[in-house]
């Protein structure tokens, strides 16, 4: 079965979408989105060291994002808003990055692939990384939730029970790397951030409790790599972005629903 | 300072310390050389002006803020309910009531109901936090804070939110969490009027500590009168419950805050 490429690709998207969805939420509830867009960004850069070093591509992401990721915790509150920091952390992540890809010039076709993702070229080994990474993040999600939503509703209640919300924080950012790391295939470093924002925004008028967000945000993001596939298939459009835009109007549409239902609030 | 020696509670047993504490913020100075310590069973009021530094040293403590000088010691194991000043959750986040009080750690749906049902929420377990009015929240806020039985209950201004009924209520519940669990208790409050009444001893803090003691002790303290004026006469003249010390006072307000012991808050509710 593993040998259809079809199969390979829903199994590998349906992997990151699992992953995105309880981390979704907290860049969503935490306001982190910028800071997954710095993070993803740097991913060019892993990309085109990985290249130049014949190491694996996910490795080498892994390690850019997370050190992109522990540069923006150091650096913030330290003379400039956190929005201009990752403002411009990302944009400069994005543009080394591609300074250093135009280096390599034998692999500047690749590029795009790494870029918008290439779902369909998933194989077999790409397949074990991205469902090992996944697991990695689902399991560190379940371990520290109570933790991690204590931090998130207050550091200081946090402090008052006896954790510490940094060392929470630098849970999520490791885990936001390997996300970015198992995600550039699927939909590619421009698009990794939709994939957690928009589910998890998608299912919370229908959420009356984080776990419940949480799951709501897997179903919304299982649907959309269905209807991406179905979609591209169709319509012969990039099935990275076409994911992305079926969980776009699933978002819209969830959302104008939720202000009709009665009672909404 | 000598007025606190004799004020000490009878358990002799320290929950928390903070010795020669300072503390700065973005290069202010909020604190400085505050030796401070709540004992098991004990009430201790922190008051001061707006700016004296009140929530800094409750975060300092909790160990929210680092201190540049100084050191805090809590008891090994030191377990503390804290009921924050402002609590803002993000309208993304989905919360109902019976989640809240479900962190960090998960209790038995009867505690829970019990804890509503002392907090006056009884039907609120499945309200969303959002939806609460002030009062209600900051009931909640304290029913999560006291649900695992704290060795020390941190309150900075928790008060707030409520009308005058609603806050007598809420000062008679902490002595009574206090005779329950044994704790220790500390709150902050720039509400002279009733906090003064609650407390076993009051201090003073403007930047350091100016002056501690018991609160009739306190409030006969010059320091004291530098920082408050004439409202804390009123305060005092409150704490002993004699309308006679504040004339100035309209008699039909004085009367409402003497009287509010003997009643029932249920104005705040809605």
């Amino acid at each position: 079965m593993l040998d259809d490429f079809m199969v390979r690709a829903i199994l590998a998207g349906l992997g990151v979408v699992l992953a995105a969805a309880p981390l979704g939420c907290f860049v969503v509830w935490r306001r982190m989105a910028f800071f997954g867009h710095a993070t993803a960004h740097a991913a060019v850069l892993g990309v085109a060291l990985s290249l130049a070093l014949s190491v694996s591509i996910f490795a080498g992401v892994l390690v850019i994002s997370l050190m992109m990721a522990v540069l923006v915790t150091v650096l913030t509150g330290r003379g400039y808003a956190m929005d201009t920091m990752l403002g411009v952390l990302a944009h400069a992540a994005l543009a080394f990055g591609l300074v250093a890809v135009s280096f390599l010039t034998d692999i500047r076709l690749d590029l795009m692939a790494y870029l918008f993702g290439d779902i369909l070229a998933v194989r077999r080994g790409d397949l074990a990384i991205i469902w090992g990474g996944s697991a990695l993040v689902i399991g560190l999600m379940a371990w520290r939730w109570q933790q991690l939503l204590t931090a998130t509703v207050s550091a200081d209640l946090a402090y008052a029970e006896g954790y510490d919300p940094q060392r929470e924080e630098l849970i999520l950012t490791i885990a936001l790397a390997i996300v970015v790391a198992v995600a550039i295939k699927v939909v590619g470093i421009l698009l990794i951030t939709a994939l957690l924002i928009i589910p998890a925004a998608a299912a919370r008028p229908f959420c009356s409790t984080p776990e419940r967000m949480a799951a709501g945000a897997a179903v919304v993001g299982a649907a959309s790599i269905a209807g991406g596939f179905w979609g591209s298939w169709h319509l012969d459009t990039p099935a990275g972005a076409t994911i992305v835009s079926v969980s776009a109007i699933l978002f819209a549409a969830l959302n104008i629903l939720g202000r009709l239902r009665p009672g909404a609030s | 300072m000598a007025l606190s020696r004799s004020t000490m509670a009878m358990n002799d047993e320290i929950l928390i310390q903070a010795s020669g504490l300072g503390v700065r913020l973005g290069g202010r100075r909020i604190l400085e050389n505050v030796d401070f310590a709540v004992r098991r069973g004990e009430i201790v009021t922190v008051v001061g002006p707006n700016g004296s530094g009140k929530s800094t040293l409750l975060r300092a403590l909790i160990g929210a803020i680092a201190p540049s000088r100084g050191s805090v010691e809590h008891q090994k194991g030191l377990q503390i309910g804290y009921v924050p000043q402002r609590l803002h959750i993000d309208p993304t986040l989905p919360l109902t009531v019976d989640r809240f009080l479900n962190l960090p750690r998960r209790h038995a749906r009867e505690d829970i109901a019990k804890a509503l049902g002392r907090a006056g929420l009884p039907e609120y377990g499945n309200a969303s936090m959002a939806s609460l009015s002030g009062g209600q929240f900051q009931r909640v806020l304290m029913a999560r804070a006291i649900l695992d039985q704290p060795q020390l209950l941190m309150l900075d201004e928790a008060s707030q939110g409520l009308d005058q009924t609603g806050t007598a209520d809420f000062y008679r519940q902490v002595e009574e969490i206090r005779d329950t669990l044994g704790c220790g208790i500390i709150m902050v409050s720039h509400d002279l009027h009733v906090v003064m009444r609650a407390a076993d001893r009051v201090v003073c803090l403007n930047q350091t500590i100016c002056c501690q003691g018991h609160p009739e002790a306190v409030s006969a303290d010059p320091e004291y009168h530098a920082l408050f004026g004439a409202g804390g006469d009123e305060a005092l003249a409150l704490f002993r419950h004699d309308p006679h010390q504040h004339p100035h006072e309209p008699p039909l307000e004085s009367g409402n805050a003497g009287d509010s012991e003997t009643k029932k808050a249920s104005s705040d509710a809605g």
